[in-house]
C-alpha cells in the first residue's frame, strides 16, 4: 500500500470514527445520566438522514444553514419525545426499556415507510463542497469528506468545552456518575433529563444529515449503525466521553483498514476488537473499575 | 488465646484514586474470641471487610486463612473454605421465605449441583442446616414467611442465619445490631457469645455497650488506619482512643 | 419457591390437547401451530437464562440461526435417516458459540451484557450474511428434509404436514419437561439466587460465574434446537434469523406471557405470533396490514406498559393475592 492510498484510507477511518463519535456520544450520555438503554437512537440517525432528504431542495447551497435547521427541529423533536415516552421509562427495569425502545424503532421505520416510502434517495453536496482536492499527484479526496470531519470535530471541541468548562456541562458529569446524588443537590432533574435527551437526539440526527450525501438514504440506515454504536459504547465506557471518541476513533480505524485487508470478513473486526476489550478491561477503557 | 489464628490480615491497604481507604491494617481472628473493630465513620472499616472477605482486592498486603494464603482468592472460593460474612445493610433474597434463604446458602456447600432430577425443596441436607440456623438465630417460627416482610430486626438476624448456613469458621459481621431493638439486641448479644466458642468472630459495631461487653479484644481505626489494638479494658483508657473519639481536650 | 403453582396437570393436558389438535385443524392451521410451537421452544430456551437467571440477552436469534444453519449444511444432500444426529449436531454448534460468547460476555453486567450479546449475534449475522460460507444474504435451501429414524425404520418424515407437526410437539414436550426439571433442581434454584441477589449467592460460596456460563450454553444449545425444527420446518434458511429483530421478536415473547414461568414462554410465543398474523393479515385488518410493524409496534408498548408482569399477570388482576 503506497503512502497516498494509506493516507486516504486513514482520512476516511478517521471521517467514520468522527461520524461514530457523534452518534455513540448522545447514547453514552443518555445512558449515562439517564440511566436509559435506548435501542431506538439509531433512528434519529435516520431522521437526520431523511430531514437532510427532505430539507436540500429547500436550502440549495446553504447546507450550514439546513444543519442548523435540522439540529433545532431534532432537538424539538427529541424533547417532545423525552416528555410523552421516555420519561416514563426511567423507572422501568432494562429489559422493559430494552423492549419499549426496541417497539419505538418499529413505530419510526413504518411512520418514515408512510411519509417517505421505502426507496433510497441520493442527497446531493453543495456545490461549494463537492469536488475534490489532490493529495500528491495520483489520488485526490473528495472535499466534503474532508468538510463532514472538520465539522465533527468543531463539535467534538464544543462539546469538549461545554461538558468540562461550564456550569450545565458539570452537572451533566456529575449526573453521569451519581444520578441519585444530583437529585439530592436540588437541580431540575426533569429539565436537566430533558435538556440531555434533547442535545443527544440533536447529535444523532446531525450525524445522520452530515452522513447523507455520503452514504445515501434507506430504510434500515438506523439498525446496523446502532449495534456499532453500541460496541463503541462498550468499549469506551459508559458514561465517558472521552472514552466515546477514542473508541470511535478504534472502530474506525479497524473498521476501514479491516475492509482494506479482509474484504468479506471486514464485518467482524469490529467485534473482535470488542472481544479483546472486554478480555482486558470489561468496564470499558475509560471507566475505573473498583 | 495463643493458638494459631483462624484468620490472619498482614499490612492491608486498599487504596481508590487519591483516598486511601485502608492503611497497613493488621490484625488476626482466633477461635474463641470476638475481636470488635470500631472507629469513626468513614474510618475504612467496611472496606477492611471487603477485603477479608474478597470482594475487593488488596493492593498490598496479604490475607491468611488457616494454612492458605487466600489474598488473591475471590470471594465464593474463600466463602468455601470458611469464612461467612453478613452484611451492613441486609442482603437477602427478599422474595424467597426465610427457610429457602437458609437452606440455599446452605446448599453451596453440598456437591454435584448436576444432579438436576432431584427436587431443591426436598434436598435433606440442606434443608436439616437451614432448620438448624434457623432454631440457632430465634428464627423457626417465621421459616415460611417471606423474607421481604420480615421485620427490620428479624431482617438482621436471618442475615446472621445465611451467614452461619454455610457452616463458616470465621464470622465477619458488619454492624448486625444496626436499628435493633433492646430485646433484640439482647438476642444478638447471647447469640453471639454462643458462637464465640467455635467460631473466630469480626465484629464491626457502632453500639459501644454492646462491644464493651462481648469483645475479647478491640481495635480502633481512624482514617484506615489502627491507632489502638488491646483487650477492653485498656481501650477504654488508651489515650489515642480518647483523643480521636472525645477530642484534644481528653487526651 | 414461592409462586403459587398451578397443578403439573394443566400443562400435561395442555400437551394432550395440541396433539390430538391436527384432527380438527386445515393444514394452514395445522403450519401455523407447528410455528408457533418451535418458537415457543425458542423462548423456553431464552426464559431459563432470562426468567430463571437474570440474565437479559439480546443476541439469543444468533443460537437460533446456528442451529438452523447447521442443520442445512450438514444435512446430506439425498436425506435419509439423518435427524437423529442432525438435531445434537445443531445444538453442539450452538452450544460452541454459546461458551465462546458467553465467556466474553459474562465479564460484564446490566446494560453492558445486554449491549455485548447483541453485537456478538451481530457478528454472526454478518458471519452468514456477508461471506460466501453460507449462502450469502440469499440463504440456503434444504431440498430434501432429513427424516427421524432409527436403523432402517422412519419414525416420522417432516416433509408430511402432520408428521412435522408431531415431531415438533415431542421436541416441545421434552424441552418443557427438561426445563421444569432444571429450574425445581438445587441447580435452578442456584440460578434463581442468582437472580435475586448475586452477591450473596457469591458470598454463600457460589461459583456464580460458572452457574451462569451453564445457564448461558444450555439456553443456547436448546435455541439451536429451535433452530433445526425450524430449517427442517421451512427448508429454507437464511440470514435473517440472526437478526436483532428476532432477538428482539422472543424477548417480546417473554415479556408478553410473563417472565419467571415456563408457561409465560409458551403464551407468550403463542400471543406474540398470532398478534404478527393477525396485524398482518388483510382479511381482519384491511389496508392497514401492509403497516403490521406500526400497529404491533404501538400494541407492543401497550401491552408491556400496561402489563408488566405479561398476560400471567392477568390472574392476579381477578384473583388478589392475600
Amino acid at each position: 500500500m503506497d503512502f497516498a492510498t494509506f493516507l486516504v484510507q486513514c482520512l476516511n477511518a478517521v471521517q467514520y470514527g468522527l461520524l461514530l463519535f457523534l452518534l455513540a456520544s448522545g447514547l453514552t450520555l443518555i445512558f449515562g445520566i439517564m440511566g436509559v438503554i435506548n435501542l431506538a437512537h439509531g433512528s434519529f440517525y435516520m431522521l437526520g438522514a431523511y430531514m437532510a432528504f427532505g430539507l436540500a431542495p429547500f436550502f440549495g447551497g446553504n447546507f450550514i444553514g439546513m444543519l442548523l435547521v435540522g439540529v433545532l427541529l431534532a432537538a424539538a423533536f427529541g424533547y417532545l419525545l423525552e416528555w410523552l415516552f421516555f420519561s416514563y421509562l426511567y423507572q422501568r427495569e432494562h429489559l422493559q426499556q430494552v423492549l419499549m425502545t426496541y417497539a419505538l424503532i418499529l413505530v419510526f421505520e413504518e411512520l418514515r415507510s408512510l411519509l417517505a416510502g421505502n426507496d433510497v434517495h441520493g442527497v446531493q453536496a453543495p456545490a461549494w463542497l463537492a469536488g475534490s482536492i489532490a493529495l500528491g499527484e495520483l489520488m485526490s479526496y473528495p472535499v466534503y469528506r474532508l468538510f463532514a470531519s472538520a465539522a465533527c470535530i468543531v463539535i467534538a471541541l464544543g462539546l469538549y468545552a461545554l461538558v468540562n468548562h461550564t456550569r450545565l456541562g458539570m452537572m451533566v458529569r456529575a449526573g453521569a456518575s451519581n444520578r441519585d446524588m444530583v437529585r439530592g443537590l436540588g437541580i431540575n432533574i426533569k429539565l436537566l433529563y430533558r435538556g440531555v435527551f434533547a442535545a443527544g437526539v440533536a447529535l444523532a440526527a446531525l450525524a445522520g444529515m452530515i452522513a447523507a450525501p455520503m452514504s445515501s438514504v434507506y430504510p434500515g440506515m438506523g439498525g446496523s449503525v446502532l449495534i456499532i454504536c453500541f460496541v463503541v459504547v462498550v468499549i469506551g465506557g459508559i458514561g465517558s466521553i472521552t472514552g466515546a471518541l477514542i473508541a470511535s476513533l478504534l472502530v474506525g480505524f479497524v473498521d476501514t483498514f479491516g475492509k482494506v485487508f479482509f474484504a468479506e470478513y471486514s464485518g467482524v473486526g469490529v467485534y473482535l476488537l470488542m472481544a479483546v476489550v472486554l478480555v482486558w478491561r470489561p468496564q470499558g477503557l475509560m471507566k475505573r473499575s473498583y | 488465646m495463643a493458638d494459631a489464628p483462624a484468620l490472619q490480615a498482614t499490612t492491608l491497604t486498599r487504596r481508590f484514586g487519591g483516598l486511601t481507604a485502608v492503611n497497613a491494617v493488621s490484625l488476626s481472628l482466633h477461635v474463641g474470641e470476638v475481636h470488635a473493630v470500631i472507629g469513626t465513620n468513614g474510618a475504612g472499616k467496611s472496606t477492611l471487610v471487603n477485603l477479608l472477605s474478597g470482594e475487593l482486592a488488596t493492593d498490598e498486603g496479604h490475607v491468611t486463612l488457616g494454612a492458605h494464603d487466600v489474598t488473591h482468592w475471590p470471594q465464593p472460593k474463600r466463602a468455601r473454605a470458611g469464612i461467612g460474612r453478613s452484611y451492613q445493610r441486609s442482603t437477602l433474597f427478599g422474595e424467597f421465605s426465610v427457610l429457602e434463604n437458609c437452606r440455599l446458602s446452605a446448599q453451596s456447600a453440598l456437591q454435584r449441583p448436576w444432579h438436576v432430577w432431584q427436587s431443591a425443596s426436598r434436598c435433606d441436607q440442606s434443608l436439616a442446616v437451614a432448620q438448624e440456623v434457623l432454631a440457632t438465630t430465634g428464627l423457626a417460627d417465621v421459616a415460611s414467611r417471606i423474607a421481604g416482610t420480615l421485620s427490620h430486626g428479624q431482617k438482621r438476624q436471618l442475615e446472621v442465619a445465611m451467614c452461619l448456613a454455610t457452616r463458616p469458621q470465621v464470622l465477619l459481621l458488619d454492624e448486625p445490631l444496626a436499628g435493633m431493638g433492646a430485646e433484640e439486641t439482647e438476642r444478638m448479644l447471647a447469640l453471639l457469645q454462643s458462637l464465640k466458642p467455635t467460631h473466630a468472630v469480626l465484629l464491626i459495631e457502632h453500639d459501644m455497650d454492646a462491644v464493651f461487653r462481648v469483645a475479647d479484644r478491640i481495635t480502633v481505626m481512624v482514617d484506615g488506619q489502627v491507632i489502638a489494638s488491646d483487650v477492653p479494658g485498656r481501650i477504654r483508657t488508651h489515650p489515642e482512643v480518647l483523643r480521636a473519639y472525645l477530642g484534644e481536650a481528653f487526651a | 419457591m414461592t409462586a403459587p403453582r398451578l397443578s403439573w396437570w394443566v400443562p400435561v393436558i395442555a400437551a394432550l390437547v395440541l396433539l390430538c389438535l391436527p384432527s380438527v385443524l386445515s393444514p394452514y392451521a395445522q403450519g401455523l401451530v407447528a410455528k408457533i410451537m418451535v418458537y415457543a421452544v425458542f423462548a423456553l430456551s431464552l426464559e431459563l437464562l432470562v426468567g430463571t437467571t437474570g440474565l437479559v440477552s439480546l443476541g439469543h436469534a444468533a443460537f437460533l440461526g446456528i442451529g438452523a444453519y447447521v442443520t442445512v449444511l450438514a444435512a446430506p444432500e439425498s436425506g435419509g435417516n439423518a435427524l437423529i444426529w442432525l438435531m445434537p449436531l445443531a445444538m453442539l454448534a450452538a452450544a460452541v458459540y454459546a461458551v465462546a460468547v458467553g465467556l466474553l460476555s459474562l465479564r460484564t453486567q446490566g446494560v453492558y451484557f445486554i449491549m455485548v450479546t447483541l453485537a456478538f449475534a451481530q457478528m454472526a449475522y454478518f458471519v452468514f450474511h456477508d461471506t460466501k460460507l453460507a449462502g450469502g444474504s440469499d440463504g440456503l435451501y434444504l431440498y430434501v428434509r432429513p427424516v427421524l429414524g432409527l436403523g432402517s425404520i422412519t419414525l416420522l418424515d417432516p416433509a408430511e404436514g402432520r408428521q412435522l407437526y408431531v415431531l415438533v410437539w415431542a421436541v416441545l414436550v421434552a424441552t418443557y419437561a427438561l426445563l421444569a426439571l432444571l429450574t425445581r433442581s438445587r441447580f435452578g434454584h442456584a440460578l434463581a439466587g442468582i437472580r435475586v441477589n448475586e452477591q450473596r449467592m457469591r458470598a454463600a460460596g457460589y461459583r456464580t460465574q460458572h452457574y451462569k456460563l451453564a445457564a448461558f450454553v444450555i439456553a443456547g444449545a436448546l435455541a439451536g434446537l429451535a433452530g433445526c425444527l425450524l430449517a427442517v420446518k421451512d427448508g429454507v434458511v437464511n440470514p435473517e434469523l440472526l437478526s436483532w429483530h428476532e432477538s428482539g421478536a422472543v424477548l417480546l415473547m417473554l415479556i408478553l406471557g410473563g417472565l419467571g414461568h415456563l408457561r409465560g414462554a409458551v403464551i407468550g410465543a403463542v400471543a406474540f405470533t398470532l398478534l404478527k398474523e393477525f396485524f398482518a393479515s388483510e382479511g381482519l385488518v384491511g389496508p392497514l396490514a401492509a403497516h403490521w410493524q406500526l400497529s404491533l409496534g404501538v400494541s407492543i408498548i401497550v401491552l408491556v406498559a400496561a402489563l408488566p408482569r405479561g398476560l400471567m399477570g392477568l390472574r392476579s388482576l381477578w384473583r388478589p393475592r392475600g
